[in-house]
């Protein structure tokens, strides 16, 4: 199936169109055009945003109504954002969107079973407080109706109209033309096990190595913080495994039958296993480097293992922040002598 | 750390008992080495790492002439700027050492404009002068195989009288003894000639990964500056040849699991051509690659290969077993060359900065350059020079013994050095005078007292260091020798409070984590305990112990750092060791199940 003015399937985007596409799309395509594997799908652009939008500005302000609002005036804010959330989740879609949606969901099903999939808002702006806001609230795992996709990315589009997002935004004296979100519908994995890996050390900043927090099943267990992960620290060049941090996960993120995400208890048995095979660490770290030199600086990866394939798959890769802006002092430059580094060693103690 | 250990320190030297009965036996050290009051001043540490088993009265050479090299190298020659040498002591047949730091900012100084006149010309002319230190290896070598034998005949001979020689035969007893001793202390001058330089310009190197990349694990910067054909490698690269050598012959029959080396060598003397051919290849690998000793040079019972050819023969039957399944069992050093290329390209690229990386190839070219003399000079040093030193004492030890001296041969090793001198004299003496030497009626009941409180000794743990704990280490040469800091002293200290953990730490030296049966090995003789598949657990190793470790699962040793020898024979072999434990010889107890996570440093008892 073909792109289109609404949609865009990921092998068709990259890093460059993220302003249509947002930050998690524009990553997605770029994986999947550097031969990564990743879930399958497609983003709803900005442009179905737009449209959207203009159609429910045909019957009532919408963007005018944030822009009279006086940052400092919280009760307004969260009148109006109350509102503005209710209209954008509650309206249809213009029906020429719906359908481009609808194809390209159907699309991503296969011998006629109707595909799960995650929703995920893809945020255009690379600032981290903006980012923030559209941040786990947003993602909608195991979307099992297609009429459910549809509500999700309208509540999606809904974050945008949050106190939070609104009050920063009123703040910032940001422009409403220029708000917009572009969301991601990816097939779903069923994963054994998921997790996320910085392709550097998040607590020493080392590049050298890879550090892999994983647990059983979905990964929003991980990421929300509601079990303790496993932790390796895997050597990026050597592949070595010095650290092994296994640790008690009591509970799994797994399907609900109707939809979404349900706490599941694991066995007693699995609970303090190693989430993770040495050869799986070692295929994350090939993936984490492949990433990493993509795009030429050190990642913070979202990853799943399908439980019945086995296959491991990227669901994000964004760049590493934290340790990124930061200034770090050289270890050592050169010296117009070089014999005198050694008396970092016979000097004694500085 | 906690405040426990803060306020703790080790037992003083003075609270240190003499194990009962063994009072004449530690009296008959030299006076300079016992320890006294005042010692209790300082921070002495038991230096297991060279010293693992009680001292015979004769070894103790070791210490003396070691240290006395290694002090006058730091002090007087290249006066590194914040350390001077090393003073040692013994109590109970263990020796401790301390080291004496400069604390002075004004002598520092001082001494850092010395040292730079002199470590930088040696850094600077590395090539040209290790070279000229093999040449002087080799010559003392050579002079030392050129000694004379020893004899005392019954009338001098005729020919020497002849040619008006004017010198009796039993002068040239005390000669060659002092020449033997003379080329002992010689020779650790050399050792020491390079030693601390080198392991500086290696540890700047490191000290750097370690800032770059916080993480780096010490066996991945071990292996950037590793050589591939370091001359530490080659007996074992011998036996591996030699292994496929019989293969080739069709002569792997021959070797099988559990017969001796007489039982081995004499199947192939009746094996025809093809035996006579193999003999001839090994009689070549014998010299030089056989002339390593089992041990580290420390221990006269640590024989050489040569010596004693159990443990090269001990591991031909598993060589050769797997040559016939078709393993190359050589090394490829075309590929390790390239890998370690790589490695260090990897790195490089990680780095922040172009400045970085010119820093970087600063620093591993200057730790490229020092590390040959590193792993090289161990094998001409500790093991050829050390067995024919020791081979020499041999000798005069089978003199005094057909004097009726003592009972055995290996009984001279029971004497100092001082001693064997006077026992030597005695000897001569009597030949002139001809009356009848007084040693065969004063030694006999002292070397038994000194054999019984050997054994004694050796049951008891010694404390892993005395007196206060400074709080700072600051001596480069026992933290680049012994790999001691404050960190692993409070790890010691720590260790002991618990006696309960069911956890020993120690440095991570080889990455991999296995479980097996652990096997406590605490001298040589007891190698042949080890089954194959258990972990060995050791005070110190070596690489001559190379052989054995196709039959071991994990290493585990008291002592020693990342670039120790269970380290590096460990990464030779991938298998994951923990070294510098302190304590894993007394804590883990033979036969236990115990997991070794060489990437962490952690030994779990299971």
């Amino acid at each position: 199936m073909q792109s289109s003015r609404h949609i865009s399937w990921f092998r068709d985007v990259g890093l460059a169109d993220r302003p249509a596409v947002g930050g998690k799309g524009g990553s997605l395509g770029e994986l999947q055009r550097a031969g990564i594997d990743v879930p399958p799908g497609f983003v709803v652009r900005t442009e179905a945003f737009e449209h959207f939008i203009r159609a429910l500005e045909a019957q009532a302000p919408l963007r005018a109504r944030v822009e009279s609002l006086d940052s400092g005036d919280l009760d307004a804010i969260t009148a109006v954002s109350r509102e503005l959330r209710a209209r954008v989740e509650e309206a249809e879609l213009p029906d020429d969107l719906k359908q481009e949606i609808l194809a390209a969901h159907a699309a991503l099903g296969s011998a006629g079973h109707a595909p799960i999939v995650a929703v995920r808002s893809s945020a255009t702006t690379e600032d981290a407080t903006d980012a923030s806001f559209a941040g786990l609230q947003d993602t909608f795992l195991w979307v099992m109706q297609p009429d459910d996709v549809l509500r999700k990315i309208r509540s999606c589009w809904a974050s945008l109209y949050s106190v939070e997002s609104v009050s920063y935004r009123r703040r910032q004296g940001f422009p409403e033309a220029a708000v917009a979100m572009a969301v991601v519908v990816q097939t779903m994995v069923d994963a054994r096990t998921a997790g996320v890996m910085f392709t550097r050390s998040p607590t020493t900043g080392d590049r050298s190595v890879i550090t892999i927090e994983g647990a059983w099943g979905l990964g929003s267990a991980v990421v929300g913080g509601e079990v303790t992960p496993d932790r390796w620290v895997v050597g990026k060049i050597t592949g070595e495994i010095p650290v092994r941090d296994i640790s008690d996960k009591a509970i799994r993120h797994a399907p609900a039958p109707g939809g979404g995400v349900v706490d599941q208890p694991v066995d007693d048995a699995q609970r303090r296993e190693p989430c993770l095979s040495d050869e799986e660490l070692q295929a994350l770290r090939a993936v984490g480097r492949k990433v990493e030199r993509h795009y030429g600086r050190p990642q913070d990866i979202e990853w799943a293992i399908d439980r019945h394939t086995n296959h491991l798959l990227l669901l994000q890769s964004r760049p590493e922040t934290v340790w990124s802006n930061r200034e770090i002092a050289p270890a050592a430059t050169a010296a117009a002598d070089p014999l005198t580094h050694v008396m970092s060693i016979f000097g004694g103690r500085k | 750390m906690n405040s426990k250990v803060e306020k703790r320190g080790f037992p003083l030297p003075s609270s240190v008992k003499v194990v009962p009965g063994t009072e004449a036996a530690q009296a008959a050290y030299p006076y300079t080495i016992q320890f006294t009051p005042p010692d209790d001043q300082r921070f002495w540490f038991y230096n297991s790492m060279h010293f693992p088993e009680p001292m015979h009265a004769f070894d103790m050479v070791t210490a003396e002439a070691a240290y006395c090299a290694l002090g006058a190298v730091n002090t007087r020659v290249q006066c590194l700027p914040t350390t001077l040498g090393i003073d040692h002591r013994i109590i109970n047949g263990r020796v401790y050492i301390g080291g004496n730091a400069v604390t002075d900012p004004a002598e520092i100084e001082k001494r850092t404009a010395e040292f730079q006149k002199r470590a930088f010309y040696y850094y600077a002319n590395w090539e040209t002068l290790y070279a000229q230190w093999k040449q002087k290896m080799l010559k003392l070598i050579q002079d030392s195989q050129d000694l004379p034998k020893l004899s005392l005949p019954e009338f001098e001979p005729l020919e020497h009288v002849h040619a008006g020689r004017g010198v009796a035969t039993n002068h040239e007893l005390l000669v060659t003894y002092q020449k033997t001793l003379e080329g002992y202390f010689r020779m650790w001058h050399h050792h020491f000639e390079f030693l601390l330089l080198g392991y500086g310009a290696y540890l700047t190197f490191f000290g750097f990964c370690k800032k770059a990349f916080p993480e780096i694990t010490d066996q991945t910067i071990a292996r950037m500056v590793a050589g591939i054909e370091a001359e530490i490698f080659r007996p074992d690269e011998e036996l591996r040849r030699l292994a496929r050598h019989a293969v080739e012959l069709d002569l792997d029959a021959h070797f099988v699991e559990g017969t001796t080396a007489d039982e081995i060598l004499a199947s192939l003397r009746t094996a025809g051509e093809p035996g006579h051919r193999w003999l001839e290849e090994l009689a070549k690998a014998r010299d030089p690659w056989f002339n390593i000793n089992v041990g580290d040079g420390f221990y006269h019972y640590h024989r050489g290969w040569n010596d004693d050819l159990s443990m090269p023969f001990a591991a031909l039957p598993e060589y050769t077993r797997r040559a016939r399944a078709g393993e190359t069992l050589l090394r490829d050093v075309g590929k390790l060359q390239q890998e370690r290329v790589q490695l260090i390209a990897d790195y490089r690229e990680l780095l922040g900065t172009d400045e970085e990386r010119a820093a970087y190839d600063q620093m591993i070219g200057l730790a490229h350059r020092v590390f040959p003399y590193v792993e090289g000079h161990k094998f001409y040093c500790e093991h050829w020079y050390t067995n024919l030193f020791f081979n020499k004492i041999r000798e005069f030890g089978t003199l005094l013994q057909e004097a009726g001296f003592f009972a055995k041969q290996e009984d001279v090793f029971h004497l100092t050095h001082y001693e064997l001198e006077l026992a030597i004299i005695d000897l001569m003496n009597a030949w002139s005078s001809g009356s009848a030497p007084r040693g065969p009626a004063h030694w006999p009941p002292i070397i038994a007292q000194r054999k019984a409180a050997i054994v004694e000794w050796a049951k008891h743990t010694p404390p892993p260091a005395l007196g206060p704990i400074p709080d700072v280490i600051d001596d480069p040469a026992i933290v680049m020798l012994w790999g001691i800091t404050r960190e692993s002293l409070d790890n010691w200290l720590s260790s002991d409070d618990d006696k309960d953990s069911k956890e020993v730490r120690g440095f991570a030296a080889s990455s991999g984590v296995v479980e097996g049966t652990a096997r406590i090995v605490k001298s040589v003789e007891e190698i042949s305990r080890l089954q194959p598949g258990d972990i060995l657990v050791c005070q110190v190793t070596n690489p001559t112990w190379a052989p054995i470790f196709q039959k071991i699962r994990a290493a585990v040793s008291d002592i020693g750092g990342s670039m120790s020898h269970a380290a590096i024979v460990a990464r030779e072999y991938g298998l994951p060791a923990v070294v510098g434990t302190g304590n894993a010889t007394t804590k883990i107890k033979d036969g236990q199940r115990i997991r070794v996570d060489g990437g962490r440093g952690v030994v779990t008892l299971l």
